[in-house]
């Protein structure tokens, strides 16, 4: 079946052109010299007032990254990317570390207003009931501008900062973490990464503490001909809790910026943490000019017993998406989970999916990915489950879906399942005909029509999916939930 | 990994020895030959890292490659004929090979089937026979390493014209009979002209444990309004490493099943590239293997539909014991123009035991939006609550296992029409089990 005209509209109203954030901010900004050196590296390292040993491991990062090739198994084509022709830090000139919000270049906070980023305690508080407080960490290109919430996070023992302060802070917490999920040679947008991330955020959550609020970090990139390499590091330590959101916008451009974000997750013994995101970088216009190279490793371990890492993420921005959240299933009875919305446009691109990988005792994983493909864009899920030799009683459940919109666009699926145990249990499945009779049957009776039916037994379906998503993004997200998934391919 | 020189591994240094001396007493023009080799050379033996081999690593596999066999006397093609029994309660034309050479003598061509025409391959070669200008590949076929393989070593085959109703199945019967470790290529090509229904069987047996290499193609054209059945059953040797190949094209309006069977071979790949021309099809291709030791069976399988309102459906089973490997890679591919398209693509695997591994890839790749695709893997155990329920009514476990386990496997081969042809296989697979237990 095509699909319904519902559908279609939601997805036109989140076209490329149709881009929201797009706008620019005007602001002075100092910048490093253009191009990636170990005199550039240097430049970050000394701006952020790090330590010998974090300078260190940025530049044998490097020294690595040399040797490497950009990898081109994904199904994206692009330009060759000129890592050369790049501004690898840019900040604002005016007070790059701003002691408070008075001191933010006014600019930059208007900026945060007219994208819906509450930065002012008192106005959070003013608004939104207490227990809905989100704290915000606000990534400006290179620079964290604010981040609030922080005291109070701190008398919970919740450690929340931009992860250049937290080396300073926390040298020790940072060493003992750093690059331990995600290692400096994992691959070779992660090792770039590794030489150059400017900010990004620090969480510590310490053993049994319920963290007492949503924590968020805005990315937005702003100047020209830069790239953003954030880093997030986030430890739940044992019997804690965590929800963490991730924004992301950035203005329309002709050019291409490149975005390569390294995310590392470690959950001990009996934690949990929620990792959501909405993606939303430019995607470029319906030509295909512009919009953000999105290279981003993301990576979940869930180190402890019982610990669970859930991703949920909703993708309609960037020109190319190249991102694997994935969970490495370490711990006994540990679980990963991963929902995933990816709406590609245009001429986007979109290569996603995740990794679990079970090596525990009754792990079990659970991915549920719908991808939407309208215009001439392409979207590929691929994702891998493996059980090796010890994961006894490993569980995998998966469903994947997609949906085309035209015959322009194409939709794809690569999964790999590899078994290396018996007692492991793994189903993979991709049909669309999971809507019962029964349920078509009870809502016909009552009078709607088949596709009424249908638009609404998948949009319950599909909210499943987003009600994984804390409240505070399911405003931004709430365009995509009526989206119908009937119709859809495998 | 910078760009590095290849360095040719002794296999492939040995392949592009037999390639040099062979050449030239190899039938027809050595030209086509040279080409496929070259390119199969550029890239030499696929390896991990090449994606359509990542779970079936050749370059490690075939570390030794033996020589070309030679053709059998005619008592030892007799001698090997009277040894081998798959298919022997069916009553079909054979059409039998010894060591990869045809035995055209235990062929009695003016008693043949009416509607079936039979021409040996190497004959047709050295003439230029108009048949061969059918033989354009199968484009997923034609770049990969183990069709261009064949194509450059092929030795001896034949090619079957089928017009009409033909009632009496043909049965391409390969045995090997060779004391000391030989491989062999052979390839067959099959006409289905309009109209006609046809089953061929396929059999490969080996009278000895001798180390086997062989690599088969079958290249088959099925016209419109065909009906055409296809059995292979491999059953090689334990020490073999069996490569095939099914390049398939399918006209409008037509029904076309396909199964593989795996009961043999250290390690197998069966490669199955389709693709259907005409509106209208439906396509079946099914697998049942069956492992156990360290044996290694892959199933690879291309299926591109080329046209409006085709249905395809697949459905692998693998059952793995001790501690054997078992693939599959599957792969539906949709263009733009092939819309209402219905595509089902399964594979479920049993895991009898600790040490066995499996690993599954099924893709799709979609350009029609108006289409319904679907892909389903599953992997796992036997399910214990059966098993309970079978013991509770007196089977022991060994026994229960096997029922299950024929249950499993008899899925994919219930769809086989001919009931001896049916029967066979099930005798193939209590084999298997008893051989278990």
């Amino acid at each position: 079946m095509p699909a319904v005209q519902e559908t279609i509209d939601q997805v036109r109203s989140i076209d490329v052109d149709q881009y929201k954030y797009g706008f620019e901010t005007e602001v002075e900004m100092e910048k490093s010299p253009k191009g990636l050196s170990e005199d550039v590296i240097r430049f970050i390292s000394a701006k952020k007032g790090e330590p010998e040993w974090m300078l260190q491991w940025r530049l044998d990062a490097y020294k690595r990254w040399l040797t490497m090739t950009e990898p081109s198994w994904a199904r994206v084509s692009y330009d060759k990317i000129d890592y050369n022709d790049i501004y690898y830090y840019a900040a604002p000139k005016k007070n790059p570390a701003p002691k408070s919000l008075d001191e933010v270049d006014p600019e930059i906070l208007k900026t945060y207003e007219k994208l819906g980023i509450p930065l002012r305690e008192q106005e959070i508080l003013a608004g939104v009931e207490p227990e809905r407080r989100v704290a915000v960490d606000a990534v400006f290109d290179s620079v964290s501008v604010a981040t609030t919430f922080k005291e109070e996070l701190a008398k919970a023992g919740v450690i929340f900062m931009p992860i250049s302060e937290a080396i300073r802070e926390y040298p020790d917490l940072v060493k003992q973490y750093l690059g331990t999920v995600v290692p400096v040679t994992d691959n070779f947008f992660a090792t770039l990464n590794s030489a150059v991330f400017t900010d990004g955020s620090f969480v510590y959550i310490p053993p049994g503490v319920r963290c007492p609020m949503e924590l968020s970090t805005y990315f937005r990139i702003n100047e020209k001909n830069t790239g953003q390499f954030e880093r997030t590091l986030i430890i739940a330590d044992k019997g804690s809790y965590v929800s963490y959101l991730e924004g992301c916008t950035a203005p329309k451009r002709d050019e291409n910026q490149l975005h390569a974000a390294v995310v590392e997750l470690i959950a001990l013994d009996d934690a949990e943490i929620k990792y959501s995101t909405v993606q939303n970088w430019y995607p470029g216009d319906a030509e295909g000019r512009g919009g953000i190279y999105n290279f981003v490793t993301k990576r979940g371990d869930c180190r402890g017993k019982n610990s669970v890492i859930t991703w949920t993420q909703v993708e309609t921005g960037s020109a190319i998406t190249w991102k694997y959240p994935s969970c490495i299933l370490r711990g006994d009875n540990s679980r990963g989970e991963f929902y995933s919305i990816a709406v590609s446009n245009g001429m986007q691109q979109v290569d996603s999916g995740t990794k679990m990988i079970h090596l525990g005792k009754n792990t079990t994983s659970r991915i549920i990915s719908k991808g939407i493909a309208a215009g001439k864009s392409e979207n590929t899920y691929r994702g891998l489950v493996s059980a090796h030799r010890k994961a006894t009683g490993a569980r995998n459940f998966t469903n994947c879906d997609s949906l085309l919109i035209g015959n322009q666009c194409g939709a794809h699926t690569v999964p790999y399942i590899e078994s290396k145990n018996a007692t492991a249990v793994f189903e993979h499945e991709a049909t669309t005909s999971k809507i019962s009779e029964d349920q078509m049957f009870y809502c016909q009776q009552r009078g709607l029509s088949e596709e009424e039916a249908t638009a609404l037994i998948v949009n319950g379906f599909v909210k499943d999916v987003l009600q994984q998503l804390p409240m505070e993004f399911a405003v931004e997200a709430q365009k995509l939930i009526s989206i119908s998934l009937e119709g859809s391919v495998g | 990994m910078a760009d590095v020189t290849l360095m040719k591994t002794p296999a492939e240094t040995a392949l592009v020895q037999a390639f040099e001396s062979a050449k030239t007493t190899l039938p027809g023009s050595t030209e086509s030959r040279a080409q496929a080799f070259e390119q199969f050379s550029a890239r030499g033996l696929p390896h991990r890292r090449v994606e359509e081999f990542k779970y079936t690593d050749l370059r490690a596999l075939l570390r030794e490659v033996a020589p070309f066999a030679g053709v059998p006397t005619a008592d030892e093609a007799k001698a090997a004929l009277g040894g081998s029994k798959a298919f022997a309660d069916v009553a079909a034309l054979q059409v039998p090979f010894v060591n990869g050479h045809f035995v055209r003598e235990a062929v009695d061509f003016a008693k043949l089937p009416e509607g079936v025409e039979i021409v040996p391959l190497r004959e047709a070669l050295a003439n230029g026979h108009e048949w061969l200008a059918k033989l354009s590949p199968v484009p997923w076929a034609s770049g990969n390493p183990v069709y261009q393989l064949n194509t450059s070593f092929m030795a001896d085959g034949v090619m079957i014209r089928v017009a009409g109703s033909v009632e009496t199945p043909v049965h391409l019967r390969f045995v090997t009979a060779t004391g000391s470790a030989i491989a062999t290529a052979t390839r067959v090509l099959v006409v289905v002209e309009d109209d006609a229904s046809f089953t061929l069987l396929e059999s490969h047996e080996s009278t000895s444990g001798a180390n086997h290499q062989p690599n088969d193609v079958i290249e088959m054209i099925a016209g419109d309004r065909t009906n055409v059945q296809h059995v292979r059953l491999n059953a090689e040797g334990d020490k073999a490493l069996a490569l095939s190949t099914l390049a398939l094209k399918v006209g409008a309006e037509a029904n076309f099943n396909s199964i593989n069977v795996v009961a043999g071979s250290a390690t197998s790949r069966h490669q199955v590239y389709a693709i259907l021309n005409g509106e209208n099809t439906n396509l079946r291709v099914n697998g049942a293997t069956m492992l156990k030791g360290t044996q290694h069976g892959d199933s690879t399988l291309v299926v591109e539909h080329n046209a409006l309102h085709c249905e395809s459906r697949e459905l692998f089973k693998t059952v793995i014991d001790d501690e054997a490997t078992g693939v599959f890679q599957g792969k539906i591919i949709v263009p733009h123009h092939a819309q209402k398209t219905d595509g089902r693509m399964m594979s479920a695997a049993l895991l009898l035991a600790e040490g066995g591994s499996m690993n599954n890839k099924p893709e799709l790749e979609i350009f029609a939006d108006d289409v319904q695709c679907a892909h389903g893997a599953t992997c796992g155990q036997l399910d214990e609550d059966l098993l309970f329920y079978l013991k509770a009514r007196g089977l022991p476990q060994k026994e229960a296992e096997s029922l299950l386990v024929q249950a499993f496997l008899g899925e994919s081969i219930e769809f086989v029409e001919n009931e001896d042809v049916r029967e066979a296989l099930v005798g193939t697979v209590e084999g298997w089990l008893k051989a278990r237990s």
